[in-house]
Order: structure tokens, then sequence, then C-alpha cells
């Protein structure tokens, strides 16, 4: 906390940290489309949870839209074709997760329209059992990148009850404009969406909170809401990891979500903005998730843009249509620069978790690192107040115990400590070597 | 158009630089301290100069012989040229060079390496050094000579050879007029920094500055000197009102306080890492501070005071442990 901190206006969490923002190349930019292209990888698992089970052959015929795969548990979601097109394979194919997925392969038909014709109901079904489940035949998962079903947040668990419905405008991570143009260019879905799942869930209030980076984004949902008492939006401090659900709760309701515990026991649930817009077309439209808003970004883009993706889009062909990379690009990251992957290939595609392509020239992190000197930066970035010093200290020396007393369970692996390390540490992944190795003696145990 | 295949590295999030790296909180202390050495030339004249450029030197050479003396090594971080400089702004004007070399070397083989270098030390490796000297040579450490005798001035004790005694012209520090001779010396001097003392305490007003600088970039973290001086003002002022103590003014302008609060009880490696600690920390050097001039043998405690808090600072990081969030 620095000392001016304390007379600063805006709301915001505790602790975090203010890497560079590097959003003026695409923020401006309207969400543009780009055209089809010849085949679509659809990984059976990309979002958290159990993976789609096909519904599909190889050699079925398929229409945009139409299903290709179905949920596989209650926590999992369902898949649909992007494009119309022909099933050819269904097999192992590169994930952005670093491993080889079971994937339906799709090739586009070229003589197809693309146009996509509404199957199912419009309209809000009569009972909430109802609209969960459209919601999970819509295969909606949250947008923010975690890619968490949607339908399990709008399912209210028998003996409790939600009063206040956040939702997550924050887009707290650098580079990123993808919700930033949803919220410009659709604050109607948006406000609608919100509306939907407050009714559902019978919530009395909500709020949407943005960070003070996008007054524009502010100001469209202000008068999307038309000074609807129970939808307020709220400005907030520009710091990183806001967006995180416990963050976000911080920030706007000043409350702690106890340890282990979920928001929905503080009667609270946060759905991403992207995530409420795509309700809104649920219902209005009868689209399921096809496509998604990337920003794809960075100083090794040709001509950065938001494009709006069919879902299974191969990256090499998203980067393409934005102009290619430039010479010397050494890293392509998929998600944000904080919590995203780097890619050893662009043979891979484009999930309902990805929110941005990044190309990054300079290599992020080419210092060597150098002895912690235990300036406590760590301690004061950490937004679940853990101490990472000490955490990194003990996983070293794989003492177990101590790294569980230290609660490294709480770590969510935002990467604020290792951002803050003046020493380049790399904390955050001592972080998941420390999980690792809780499981590991959990497992001897 | 397909694209070329680049060669993509694969790293691990974040892939983002760090804003401030330590070589970089090493170097901005080291700028900070320039206005110091400056003033420690004005008032003491070139005997300052020596002291600093060859204790900055010999600290560089210990690091640079203790490591594996291939090119600039560890020198690159600033640590081992801060630490050097340091010990000399801790020293009196009249101490011998060969004696400062000594101290110079001590502080960086003993106060640092023997423990395993940069980050591993739980002393302040400067105070080490000037601890070192305080026991080998306790006349010379507290020989005081007085200060505006122009630039070109030279102690004649500075080039003295080893073990051969030299006779210089003494005077008094203010802490020692206030305690042996119950002398208050004026506030305006204290500030302005012409009066005896060490090379980089005298100046209270450059020293203010470079905290307030140091604290506002976000160097180091300003609780430790907000709360060691807050506490010596607190406490001394406490005394005063009771006629024990010289008042809170004197107390905090005075002697080596602003020059441990502002340099030494900031160095991160050798203070608690949490923030509550920190305030701790500073408590405890405060009170310590205010205990031994008022009531202990010596004029002056900071050393001490800092160096004892070091000690407990292990012990201090263990109790204040953060409150995790929903914990």
């Amino acid at each position: 906390m620095s000392l001016f901190k304390m007379f600063a206006q805006a709301a915001t969490f505790r602790h975090g940290v203010h890497p560079p923002e590097h959003k003026h190349a695409t923020e401006g930019l309207a969400i543009e489309r780009m055209g089809f292209v010849p085949e679509y990888v659809l990984p059976l698992s990309q979002h958290i949870g159990a993976p789609s089970k096909p519904v599909v052959s190889v050699g079925d015929k398929v229409v945009r839209g139409q299903l290709l795969a179905g949920p596989g548990g209650f926590i999992s979601t369902s898949l649909h074709a992007p494009v119309t097109g022909t099933v050819t394979a269904i097999e192992l194919r590169r994930h952005p997760n670093g491993k080889e997925a079971l994937s339906l392969v799709l090739t586009t038909d070229p003589f197809a329209s693309q146009r996509f014709v509404p199957t199912g109901p419009l309209g809000i079904p009569n009972t909430t059992a109802e609209l969960v489940q459209r919601v999970q035949d819509a295969g909606i998962v949250g947008l923010g990148g975690a890619a968490f079903p949607s339908h399990v947040k709008l399912a209210v668990p028998e003996g409790k009850k939600v009063r206040f419905v956040l939702l997550n405008g924050c887009e707290c991570e650098p580079y990123l404009t993808c919700d930033h143009r949803v919220m410009v260019e659709r604050p109607d879905a948006v406000v609608r969406g919100l509306r939907i799942a407050m009714a559902q869930l019978n919530a009395e209030k909500a709020w949407i909170g943005v960070e003070n980076n996008k007054p524009d984004a502010i100001k469209a949902l202000r008068n999307a809401a038309d000074g609807d008492p129970t939808i307020e939006i709220v400005g907030l401090e520009v710091k990183y990891p806001q967006g995180a659900e416990k963050m976000l709760i911080d920030a706007v309701l000043h409350k702690e979500v106890p340890s282990g515990k979920l928001p929905l026991d503080l009667e609270i649930v946060v759905h991403n903005v992207g995530t409420a817009a795509a309700l809104a077309d649920l219902f209005d439209a009868g689209t399921p998730l096809i496509e998604r808003v990337v920003t794809v970004t960075g100083p090794g883009i040709r001509r950065p843009a938001n494009v709006l993706v069919p879902i299974g889009t191969p990256v090499r062909a998203l980067v393409e249509h934005c102009g290619g990379l430039l010479p010397g690009v050494r890293q392509v990251i998929l998600g944000g620069p904080m919590m995203g992957m780097a890619q050893k290939t662009l043979d891979v595609p484009v999930t309902k978790g990805t929110s941005g392509v990044l190309a990054l020239i300079d290599p992020a992190r080419d210092a060597d690192e150098q002895p912690c000197i235990r300036c406590g930066r760590c301690l004061e970035a950490c937004p679940m107040h853990l101490n990472p010093q000490r955490l990194a200290l003990m996983v070293r020396n794989e003492r177990a115990a101590e790294v569980e007393a230290l609660h490294i369970t709480d770590c969510f692996e935002c990467a604020s400590c290792s951002f803050a390390c003046p020493s380049n540490l790399p904390l955050v992944q001592w972080m998941r070597v420390g999980k690792g190795l809780i499981k590991q003696k959990k497992a001897v145990s | 158009m397909t694209q070329q295949a680049p060669r993509l590295d694969l790293s691990t999030a974040p892939y983002v630089p760090q804003t401030l790296t330590t070589s970089r909180v090493m170097f901005e202390v080291l700028a900070a301290l320039v206005p110091i050495v400056a003033a420690a030339v004005w008032f003491f004249g070139v005997t300052a100069l020596l002291m600093v450029v060859v204790a900055g030197v010999v600290a560089m050479a210990t690091e640079w012989l203790f490591s594996d003396r291939k090119g600039w090594g560890s020198l690159r971080d600033g640590t081992a040229l801060l630490t050097g400089v340091l010990v000399a702004l801790t020293l009196p004007p009249a101490l011998p060079l060969w004696m400062v070399v000594i101290g110079s070397a001590v502080a960086i083989a003993l106060g640092k390496l023997v423990l395993g270098g940069m980050g591993h030390n739980l002393f302040n490796p400067a105070l080490i050094g000037r601890a070192f000297l305080q026991a080998a040579f306790p006349t010379a450490i507290t020989t005081w000579t007085a200060p505006g005798q122009g630039f070109w001035h030279l102690e004649p004790s500075t080039l003295a050879p080893p073990m051969m005694h030299v006779d210089v012209m003494t005077t008094a520090t203010p802490l020692g007029l206030a305690k042996f001779e119950h002398k208050l010396t004026e506030l305006g001097p204290l500030l302005l920094g012409n009066t005896a003392g060490s090379l980089g305490e005298t100046a209270a007003i450059l020293l203010v500055i470079a905290g307030i600088w140091l604290g506002i970039r976000r160097i180091f973290d300003w609780r430790l000197p907000v709360s060691t001086l807050g506490t010596v003002a607190v406490f001394s002022g406490v005394l005063w009102l009771f006629g024990v103590s010289p008042p809170p003014t004197f107390m905090l302008a005075s002697g080596g306080l602003l020059l441990g609060a502002v340099f030494m009880a900031t160095d991160p490696v050798t203070t608690p890492v949490t923030s509550k600690g920190a305030w701790w920390f500073g408590f405890g050097v405060g009170v310590l501070v205010v205990l031994i001039r008022n009531f202990g043998g010596l004029p002056e405690g900071v050393m001490y005071a800092i160096l004892l808090m070091n000690a407990v600072t292990p012990l201090i990081n263990r109790a204040t442990q953060p409150r995790r969030l929903g914990g």
C-alpha cells in the first residue's frame, strides 16, 4: 500500500498490483468478424468439469448451432457446431493447455450459407429448472477465462438463497479488451442478461463492477440500466486481479468470502459481463455459445483487433486474419499475460475460455533470478493475503506440513507475487509446485 | 498467405516484466546517498571523500575476492558498494583510513558473505562493520573533530599508519554534550549539519528529504522510518515532560538516528517482511534508542538498537504472519 492509497477515491480490494495496461491498441476498435476457415477443432473439454460427450459420429453432416456433444455431468456443458459442415474426425488434437485432448474436427461446407437458424424455443422458460437446463444445453460457460459452466451458478442449491448478483466487467488483465468492447457495443444485452440472472436467482440487487479505465463502458451500461434502482454500475480503481470473484466481492461489497467457501455462502453470485450477454443471446435469439470475442494483440501482431470468433477456430487462422505475426515474435500467449499460457505452436484452437491471443517480441522474463531480499512486496501484492516469500522458501525445502499450514490451497495463481518480486523469482510457479507437494503427501498417507 | 512458423518460447505466467528490480532498489538508495556524501565532504573536507571512496572500493574488492572472481559477478547488484558507503557514513571523520578498510572488509565478509551473501544475513552488514570497529578501536571511533574546516581539510589521523597514534583536535558531539555536560545544541546547526558527528549523520534536513524521496518512490517500506522516528518522538517526549530526556526535537535531529532510520532500519533483508512487523520493528528501535541515550552508559545507541532489533526480526516475522483473506 502506498502512502497515497489512503487518499484514493475509487473502491477496490486490498493488496494487488498495477501491471502496465497495454490496452490502447485495441480498446477503441469495434468488434469485427472473420471469414470462415476450412477446419474447426473442438476439444470435448473446454470448460471446468467433466468433458462433454459426443452425440455425433464421424461423417455426420451438421449445421451451424447443432448440438455436437452433451454434458458429461452436472458440472459440465454442451458443445455446438460453430459452422455448417461435416464431422471428419474425433481424435486427439493439441489443446491450448499443452496436452493432447479428444476433439471433434469439423470440415466446413464451403457452399453452405452459414446462417444460424434457431431450433429451440425462444423467451424465458416458466420454471427455474427449465432455465438451468436451457443454459446447460446451450453450452454457456463463464467467458472471463476460467470457463466455469454458467448454469451451475444459476441454480440455487436446496437450502441456499441468493440476494446479490455481481457482474464482472473489470477486465483487469493487461492487453485484453474483449469484455470492454462487449460492454460498449452491447450494453443492452449485458443488462438484459443480468436481469435474466437476477430474476432466475430471485436476487434483490445487482452491481456491475467496471474499472475506471473504461469510462465509455461505464457510461454505456448506466444508459442501458436506465435508472433501474436494483442495478448499480460501480467504477473501480484499476488494479489486478480485481476480476477474481473474491476480489470483486471485496471491492464492491467489502465482504470477505470465508476460506474454502463460495460466494454463494454470502448469498452472492458472480458472472462475467460477456456471459450475461451470452444469456441474453440465448433467450432472445436462441443462440448457443458458438462464438466469442477474442482480443488479438501485443507488440508482435501486425493488426491488433477484437474479433468475434467461432469456437474451434485455429489460432493460426485468427492470427493471419489480424495480419500475421511480426518478425521477431518470441512468445504467443492464449489468455491474458498474467494468467494465460504460452503456446509452442499456433495449431491450437480457440476455446470457450480463450479471451486473448498475445504475441510478444521482448521476452518478458529474461533476467536472472536474484536472491530474495525479503522486501515484502509479494505479501503486499497477494490478494489472498498469503505470505508467498515464506511459502516459496518452504516449498523449496519440501516442507509439506508448513506449506499446508501457510494456506497454499487458498492461492489461485494470479501471479501478482511473481510480478511484484524485484528479484525476478518465479513465486507463482513455486506455489504450483507446493500444491503438487501437498497432493503427493495426501497420496502417500 | 501462410504464416511462417516462428520458434515460440514456452515459459510460465506472468508474461509481464516486473517494474522494479533488486539492483534498481540498491542503486536508487545509492542515488539518495549522493547528497548525504556531498554534505559530508562539505562539512568534513577531503577526509570524508577519502573515507567514502576507500570504504566503497574495499567493500567491492572484498565481495569480488570471496565470489567466483569472474567478471563483475554479484557486484552488479550494487549491494556491496552500498554497504561500503554506509559503513563510511557511520564513522567519525578522524578515524584512520586503515581502520576504515578493516571496517568495510568486515562488513562484507563477516556481515554478509559468510552467511551466504545477499539476502541471507540476519544483521545489517554496515552496522556489523561499525560494531566491529567499535569493539576493536573504542577510542578512535569516539574521537570527534569539528566540521567546517574547508574542502582541503585533511585530518592528520586520516593517513596515519596502522597502530600509530596521531593527535587530532577533538571536540564533542551534540549527544555527548547533552549527556556529559548537559548542554543542548541549537536545532539550526543540527538541521543543517555543521555539528560534530559521524560523516553522514549530521545533516538532518538532507536525511529527511532522502527518506521522503525513497518512501514516495516505494524503494523501502515507509512504515519502518515512520515507526522508528514516531516512537522516538513520542517516547522521548513523555520522558522530557518528566524531565529525564532532552526534548524530542533534539532527540530526532541529533546523532545517528536519522541516518539509521532512513538507511539502516529500512534494509529489507534485515527487517521484518510483514507490514505489521515493520511497525513493531520501528517501535523497538525507537524505544531502545531512547533508553540507551537517556539511561545507558553511551551517549548514542542507534547502532545497537538496530542490531538488537535485527536479531529479533525472525521472531517478529513469525508473530506477525498475515491473516489470509476470509481466514
